[in-house]
């Protein structure tokens, strides 16, 4: 199997040009990954959901980036066409709340037809749309594929969104977020079906998340960010040994069942943190 | 001896809509929490755990069984001097404040409402209790970050000194680090004040640390009652709840495969 | 890149309204107030808007220095009448001999007066209506929002005719029309508003802590409905300008010889392929003030009503 990276961000920098200054929003980011769950951690304001728009080029700030390559392929300063050939179909984004994602006047069924235009047409397109449900592990999909979004319940509709977006058949999925308005049991399901989808079709997952103690048993990496910057990466499974005094905070602070303490510990933040990590 | 229950529910049905559009929110609960106890109410969406909070808070009319609160026996209607006995944090930072209200309007409205005459001593005393300092008092909520807006929240739920506060998911919109800031100071104010509270959350890790006791519910009903030690010690009946716990531990392929449709 | 607006403040005022801790409720009032005011001067149209009726005020306010001539009254009707314009009329005379930049000048009273009175008029109707209909519901709100509804399929200017020419000529009665055919759409927006604030949680919040009805409606409500209200009206300025000129058009508003531009351009009907400038110096009057209150509107949406992201 093919371990070379497929995404390299080298000095990814978002700024946005407000009335009351420049944001840097997203500052000297570098990462690279291949085929695997890449968790991008932070708080809001962290910057994680920026790095991830400006890979499929949807941020309407400034990005700009020694090196930001896709399968070799530069991603600054494309053009519109050169964009279409990629999103959706070689890299697509799953984002956290189906109510808003999906379209409401459109059944499931035109949503995803829609998603694999120019790459399947007509009965092909149909099959592999109630393949795609299936795979998602809707019971029923051709009662899904008929359905009105409003019809369906959160975690069936993110599955349905989950569905779309692997349409064309991508090699890197973007998910911002995607499990944050779920229930809790609807959750790991919808996880679930993520870590099976990638295993199986060789894809790369990038992962956003503010959720530390949910990537930790979810993702092979993570990167921790924080005011724009990656502070720490390790292995999911090394996150117990994290140095950064910001990552071990987000670690120890939420409240855990099986330890319970009676005042939780609260993170000092350190000015020191915003300062370039380079 | 025993005291007399804070809050005492019994044969709580809520439902909404008729004939072929109703939906039965709340099916006949009944539990009771006693005075300075913090009581969980844990489900996911749908197991009517706010729909039972808003209905004590006086925001449903629309009611059957019984509902008393330290003694007083409620009603459809709630008079003022009801009001406050007991008050309420919502969930959203960023919906619970008024956009056009400064923060020292939002804390002075219910004191007006009441007749307070010190209004100005008790805004300024609200905000220290809350750990905000004076600077923020003329403020308005977008000004604020989602933290601080939560204190203002709690600072407003607190002002007319009620002896039942309800907490509505109170820090799922926050940040993991401001949660542990919320959860510590409604901790402490608890403790100082001798507050009960009815805390409500989809996150058994939360409800685990605040209350000592709990109900798990699911689609209306209470599916299971159990303490906090029972979760920690995995002691639970019912396979929902089980399910549920095992959930809240993390992502982990071989329980999620063995999770079953409730 | 400073905002000029910020920049033209004097500075002790300036350091007062962009306090990061203001120290009472007016300063934080007049701190917003002032940050929307910044907001808004940074839209060049929108100040141009401005402009045109801080022009249509000033000549208002100074007409007797403004106008060079009696609005009310010609020369020499053998000699002064339908001159054309240059030397001593700037515009021309009209077929009374009255110099037509007085009377605009003049008629500038009148168009504010119109203006100001409906706004008052129609605005408060329309919201106390709205957030009534959408906060009390049931039987009331549906007999309300019939009214409204009655109200809103007649078209405007018909509508004012009827009640203009019921009630007489005169411009207290073409106030009256015109405000009692601008309300609907207040009360439809007021509606809408309400209806969505009614069930956010700092409504829930106030209710819990005792706030009766009407505090809620005042206090909470009202203030969300504002944004929109403001831009609406500030738009249909612009067409009731036209109502009012359409109905001095047709001879029912202000009795002459009180100068109304639309009467103006009705006295100009009959000269109007020779003598021209009778008709035209007075619509395009109205034309630039109708584009001065559209562009003010579209600024006042931008800043307080924004819809981009």
């Amino acid at each position: 199997m093919d371990n070379s990276p497929i995404l390299e961000v080298e000095k990814l920098n978002i700024r946005f040009d407000t009335p009351v200054g420049v944001v840097h929003a997203v500052r000297d980011v570098s990462f690279t990954m291949g085929r695997e769950k890449l968790a991008i951690v932070g708080e809001s304001g962290s910057g994680k959901s920026q790095t991830g728009r400006a890979i499929l080029g949807l941020t309407p700030g400034k990005v700009t980036a020694q090196k930001l390559a896709f399968h070799g392929q530069n991603l600054v300063d494309l053009a519109e066409p050169q964009w279409r050939a990629i999103r959706g179909k070689r890299i697509a984004m799953v984002m956290q709340d189906p109510k808003y994602s999906l379209n409401p006047v459109m059944t499931i069924g035109d949503q995803l037809l829609e998603a694999a235009r120019g790459v399947k047409e007509g009965a092909e397109a149909r099959q592999h749309a109630l393949g795609m449900l299936a795979a998602v592990r809707i019971r029923d999909p051709e009662r899904v594929y008929r359905a009105w979004p409003h019809e369906l319940s959160g975690g069936m509709g993110q599955r349905a969104m989950i569905a779309m977006m692997l349409m064309a058949e991508p090699e890197l999925l973007i998910a911002d977020e995607p499990t944050s308005a779920l229930d809790v049991t609807v959750r790991l399901q919808v996880l679930a079906i993520l870590d099976d989808l990638v295993k199986t079709r060789h894809m790369g997952l990038i992962f956003i998340s503010h959720d530390l103690n949910l990537v930790r048993t979810f993702s092979d990496r993570v990167l921790v960010m924080y005011g724009g910057q990656v502070l720490e990466r390790l292995a999911a499974s090394e996150l117990e040994q994290a140095q950064h005094p910001y990552t071990r905070g987000l670690l120890a602070c939420p409240p855990e069942i099986d330890r319970r303490r009676q005042r939780l510990p609260v993170l000092q933040r350190d000015p020191s943190w915003m300062e370039p990590v380079w | 001896m025993v005291t007399q229950p804070m809050i005492e529910i019994e044969n709580l049905s809520i439902s909404f809509g008729r004939g072929a559009d109703r939906v039965d929110a709340v099916k006949s609960i009944s539990f009771s929490v006693a005075p300075g106890e913090s009581y969980g109410l844990v489900g996911e969406s749908g197991s009517g755990k706010s729909t039972i909070l808003r209905a004590l808070a006086g925001l449903n009319p629309f009611w059957s069984g019984q509902m008393a609160i330290a003694g007083e026996k409620l009603t459809a209607k709630r008079p003022r001097a009801l009001r406050r006995l007991v008050q309420m944090v919502f969930q959203d930072p960023f919906g619970s404040l008024h956009p056009k209200h400064t923060i020292d309007r939002i804390l002075s409205e219910p004191l007006a409402i009441h007749g307070f005459e010190d209004v100005e001593t008790r805004v300024r005393a609200a905000l220290e209790r809350v750990g905000l300092g004076p600077a923020f008092r003329f403020r308005y909520p977008h000004q604020l970050s989602g933290g601080q807006r939560q204190r203002v929240a709690i600072a407003r739920a607190l002002i007319l000194e009620p002896k039942v506060v309800l907490l509505d998911e109170p820090t799922s919109a926050l940040d993991v680090s401001i949660q542990a800031e919320v959860l510590n100071l409604l901790t402490d104010l608890r403790q100082q004040l001798g507050l009960t509270y009815v805390l409500v959350s989809h996150d058994l890790g939360v409800v685990a640390h605040m209350c000592k006791r709990l109900s798990i519910m699911r689609t209306g009903e209470v599916v299971e009652t159990a303490t906090a030690d029972d979760l920690s010690e995995g002691h639970l009946l019912h396979a929902y709840s089980r399910q549920l716990l095992i959930a809240s531990r993390g992502y982990d392929t071989q329980a999620i495969a063995a999770f079953g449709d409730f | 890149m400073t905002d000029w607006a910020i920049a033209a403040t004097p500075p002790r005022w300036r350091k007062w309204l962009l306090a990061e801790t203001p120290q009472s409720r007016l300063q934080a009032r007049l701190s917003r107030a002032y940050l929307n005011w910044v907001a808004f001067a940074r839209n060049p149209l929108a100040m141009l808007g401005l402009i045109i009726v801080a022009v249509l005020i000033i000549f208002a306010a100074f007409a007797p220095w403004i106008a060079a001539h009696n609005p009310l009254f010609g020369g020499d009707l053998q000699t002064e009448r339908l001159l054309p314009p240059g030397g001593d009329h700037w515009l021309g005379t009209d077929s009374q001999g009255r110099d037509i930049w007085s009377r605009i000048v003049y008629g500038s009273r009148t168009t504010l007066v119109i203006i100001f009175m409906v706004a008052i008029t129609a605005a408060p109707i329309g919201i106390v209506i709205g957030t009534t209909a959408g906060y009390v519901g049931g039987w009331i709100e549906g007999a309300l929002m019939r009214v409204t509804d009655a109200f809103l399929a007649f078209p405007k200017l018909v509508l004012a005719l009827a009640f203009a020419a019921a009630l007489g000529a005169g411009i207290e009665n073409a106030i009256l029309a015109i405000a009692l055919t601008s309300w609907p759409p207040y009360a439809r927006i007021a509606r809408a508003e309400t209806l969505t604030v009614r069930s956010t949680d700092y409504v829930a919040a106030a209710r819990i802590s005792g706030a009766s009805g009407l505090r809620i409606l005042f206090g909470h409500i009202m203030p969300m409905c504002m944004p929109s209200l403001i831009v609406r009206v500030s738009l249909d300025m612009a067409g009731v300008i036209l109502i009012a000129a359409g109905l001095g058009f047709l001879g029912l508003g202000v009795a002459p010889p009180q100068p109304e531009w639309g009467q103006m351009v009705s006295d100009g009907r009959a000269q109007i392929l020779e003598q021209w400038w009778v008709c035209a110096y007075p619509g395009v009057a109205i034309f630039i003030v109708s584009l001065g209150f559209n562009l003010i509107g579209d600024g006042l949406r931008d800043v307080l009503d924004p819809r981009e992201g």
